[in-house]
């Protein structure tokens, strides 16, 4: 109708030139430090103490464990030296705080055992691995039995037996949390569902043994495995020595694990429960395939909490005489030879050092797993 | 054809297909096992215990225990019980739990605030304290401040001297004994008083404020009541209390309170530890309540502390209490690790020195257990009914 020329079109059809970044979104330093560290008095206050106290104990720990340590001598510079931390101490025991008395000879097989687990575990927990089902196959039912074979050793095999009395050290720390994570997983499934059911007798046994053991301090489960369960049995069936907390470790911690797995079914909408139902599916095949797959992804960041928690828990095992590495560390730490004013506190030091990085690993990858699935559900 | 139909589900089949009768089967054969294992432990345990001339009996109870204990709130000597020395076991463990958990709540609440600061060191400084605690197993660090820190203080002899008569060696802390006189318990009941002043007062003010809208000014009058009262009784009566300050004697100090390493071991790690957790619980507690809730309290005009107080942290509490209540009970278990110190808590003494002495490891270990059980109910009991008096009432 009317001449569209004397009008501009409505519409672009030509791309805009970009704009140029709107100017102050990247604070300049001093910005910063006004936003951030004084932008009251009483702000300014706190940031002058913190960071003298910062500095402080950095400054305390960095001239104790580097600058003041004897790098490098033996006994008598580490008695000499009243400042800093004595490593040839960890470097002489080092060997004895991984293995215990295992014989030397034989150390291989505990390296092999712990190397073969370390690969299932990366397969197992790298997100974007290919066939993880089979690594849960290999991790949950054949490594247990590759592992005995290889630690205790099977005379036949032309591995020779070694006592349990001679292990120690890492390898029981992380001997303990592998079994406790093996064998309480299942059975913390198991104790899930059953307290999930519709059935009361079991709903009843699952909710009693989760909520007693639950109840009660980790010290008083190993007592009673260590004096009550060789009177359960018969005197010919006693469990060893070190099979007793082990057993202790896998039932405590299966209870928090049903916990943490309760949460997963119960996060599952009510319709995957339905739709299975619908479609005919048995109670086994839908938790099989439908129900605890999904589970069990979302609460990943909640069975590595539980992780930390059970490694960190091990240490406990030092009460019914397991030498632990913390017992180790126990042991080397009054040896006679070393005695010297800061031995017990590198003692302490590396045995801290080394749990904080096994248990800031995990809640490190725990926390990107939380990331990663809130993503994904955001999507 | 529709016959069929219609009589179909009131047949009452009694087939396998039924899931019903199966759930029937299921839970008789799990009966039937776990019965079956209950009577077989049952029977083998106690010929085990004849066999091992352990008491099968609660006998022991009555017995005198032959041993002493350094620490107790209770009276107890060589002579007394197994029985007293359980329940001095019960009061210690009950003992450095409260205290540990007063002390992990303040520290844990000035952490996880202080990690939500808008100061970057102090929230930096918090996070490293949390990160680095949380990851240390507790073991470890009671045994680092037992055996790093308060067993290389020096010897009695030559204890640090700290001012108003406290000394610190490597056997305590020892401050002064405060000593009684006549006219104390007047103190007190005036102290008894002002406290009943003050809550009166307290609900007055609310009423006064519901009603009229004006505010009392409740903390001050409080402050007023609660210490000032006390303090004019107890120059009235003329001081009724002094010091006695602890001095040297041969290799120890006598007279005055002495604060043991043991217990100052486990309450630092305990509580250090714990508070480390409770910060987390308190970040997340604070960060969950939405940001237009603060929005809208200074859109309304609240000034930001009473935003915090009015709005912020009665919401937040909501969310802290649960995971802050198991937190608690992880503390009160976790005092059981004084064992590796030597402290005497319930297991020490009980689950320990009187298993130990008696052998009636069944017997000892039942009522261990059923102490840390009968604690965990009654707080989680308590902890119901504060979620229903306190849960968000739909309306």
């Amino acid at each position: 109708m009317s001449d569209q020329s004397l009008h501009p079109p409505l519409v672009n059809n030509s791309l805009l030139p970009p704009m140029a970044p709107p100017c102050g979104i990247r604070p300049s330093p001093v910005t910063w430090i006004r936003k951030n560290l004084f932008s009251t008095p009483f702000s300014g206050v706190l940031t002058i103490c913190f960071t003298v106290l910062a500095a402080w104990l950095l400054h305390q720990f960095v001239s104790f464990a580097v600058l003041d340590a004897v790098w490098a001598g033996g006994q008598e510079e580490c008695r000499a030296n009243p400042d800093g931390a004595c490593w040839p101490f960890i470097v002489e025991k080092f060997d004895y705080l991984r293995y215990g008395a295992y014989p030397v000879s034989e150390r291989w097989r505990v390296d092999l055992t712990l190397a073969i687990g370390a690969v299932l575990i990366v397969w197992l927990l790298w997100r974007r691995a290919p066939r993880r089902n089979v690594a849960a196959l290999l991790f949950f039912v054949a490594y247990p039995v590759v592992a005995f074979v290889l630690l205790r050793g099977v005379a036949s095999l032309d591995l020779p037996v070694i006592d349990t009395v001679l292990w120690g050290g890492l390898l029981i720390t992380l001997l303990m949390s592998i079994v406790g994570i093996v064998f309480s997983l299942p059975l913390g499934v198991l104790l899930a569902l059953g307290r999930r059911s519709e059935l009361p007798f079991v709903k009843a046994v699952c909710v009693t043994f989760i909520e007693v053991v639950r109840g009660v301090p980790f010290i008083t489960v190993l007592f009673m495995a260590n004096f009550m369960m060789p009177l359960f049995v018969p005197d010919y069936l006693t469990p060893d020595r070190l099979l007793r907390p082990l057993i202790a470790i896998a039932l405590f911690s299966s209870a928090y694990m049903a916990e943490v797995v309760r949460a997963g079914l119960q996060a599952i909408p009510k319709g995957q429960y339905e739709a299975a139902k619908a479609l005919g599916v048995s109670y086994f095949t839908m938790m099989r395939l439908i129900i605890l797959p999904q589970a069990l992804t979302i609460v990943i960041p909640g069975i590595v909490s539980t992780f930390i928690g059970l490694f960190k828990d091990t240490t406990l095992v030092a009460i019914v005489g397991i030498a632990d590495f913390l017992r180790a560390v126990e042991t080397a730490r009054v040896d006679p030879n070393w005695a010297g004013p800061t031995i017990s506190s590198t003692g302490y030091l590396f045995a801290g050092l080394v749990y904080w990085i096994f248990c800031f690993g995990m809640s490190r990858y725990s926390q990107s797993m939380e990331r990663a699935l809130a993503r994904g559900h955001k999507s | 054809m529709s016959d069929v139909l219609l009589a179909a589900p009131s047949r009452r089949s009694l087939s396998l297909h039924d899931a019903k009768v199966r759930g029937i089967i299921y839970q008789v054969l799990l009966a039937v096992s776990l019965l079956a294992l209950a009577v077989g432990i049952a029977v083998q345990t106690a010929s085990n215990m004849r066999a091992r001339g352990i008491p099968l009996s609660f006998g022991f109870w009555n017995e005198a225990a032959g041993f002493d204990i350094n620490q107790t709130l209770i009276p107890y000597d060589t002579l007394s019980t197994y029985g007293q020395a359980f329940w001095v076991g019960v009061v210690n463990t009950l003992y450095v739990s409260l205290l540990g958990i007063v002390l992990a709540t303040v520290l844990g609440f000035v952490v996880g605030i202080a990690r939500l600061s808008p100061n970057w060191i102090v929230s930096k400084v918090a996070a490293s304290y949390v990160e680095i605690i949380r990851n240390i197993p507790l073991l470890l660090q009671l045994l680092f401040w037992y055996n790093a820190v308060l067993k290389t203080l020096p010897a009695p002899r030559a204890s640090i001297e700290l001012p108003g008569g406290i000394y610190l060696n490597n056997r305590g802390l020892i401050i002064p004994e405060i000593q009684l006189y006549a006219g104390a318990g007047t103190v007190g009941l005036a102290f008894l008083a002002a406290t009943i002043f003050c809550v009166a007062f307290w609900s007055y003010a609310r009423r006064a404020q519901n009603r009229t809208g004006k505010q009392l000014p409740v903390l001050w009058v409080g402050l007023a009541a609660l210490i000032g009262l006390p303090l004019i009784v107890f120059l009235l009566v003329g001081s009724p209390v002094s010091f006695v300050t602890p001095d040297l004697k041969g290799f120890n100090y006598r007279g005055g309170h002495q604060l043991y390493p043991e217990f100052a071991a486990l309450l630092i790690g305990l509580s250090v530890y714990t508070a480390s957790f409770i910060a987390e619980i308190v970040r997340s507690g604070i960060q969950a309540v939405p940001k237009g809730q603060t929005e809208a309290a200074h859109a309304l005009g609240l000034a930001p502390g009473k935003t915090l107080r009015l709005v912020i942290v009665p919401q937040a509490l909501r969310i802290i209490i649960p995971p802050l209540t198991s937190q608690y009970l992880n503390l009160t278990k976790n005092s059981s690790l004084a064992v590796f110190i030597g402290y005497p808590d319930l297991v020490q003494i009980f689950a320990g020195t009187v298993l130990n002495q008696t052998g009636a490891a069944v017997q000892v270990m039942a009522i261990t257990l059923s102490v840390y059980l009968a604690i965990s109910l009654v707080t989680s009991m308590a902890m119901n009914a504060f979620n229903q008096r306190f849960a968000i009432v739909e309306r």
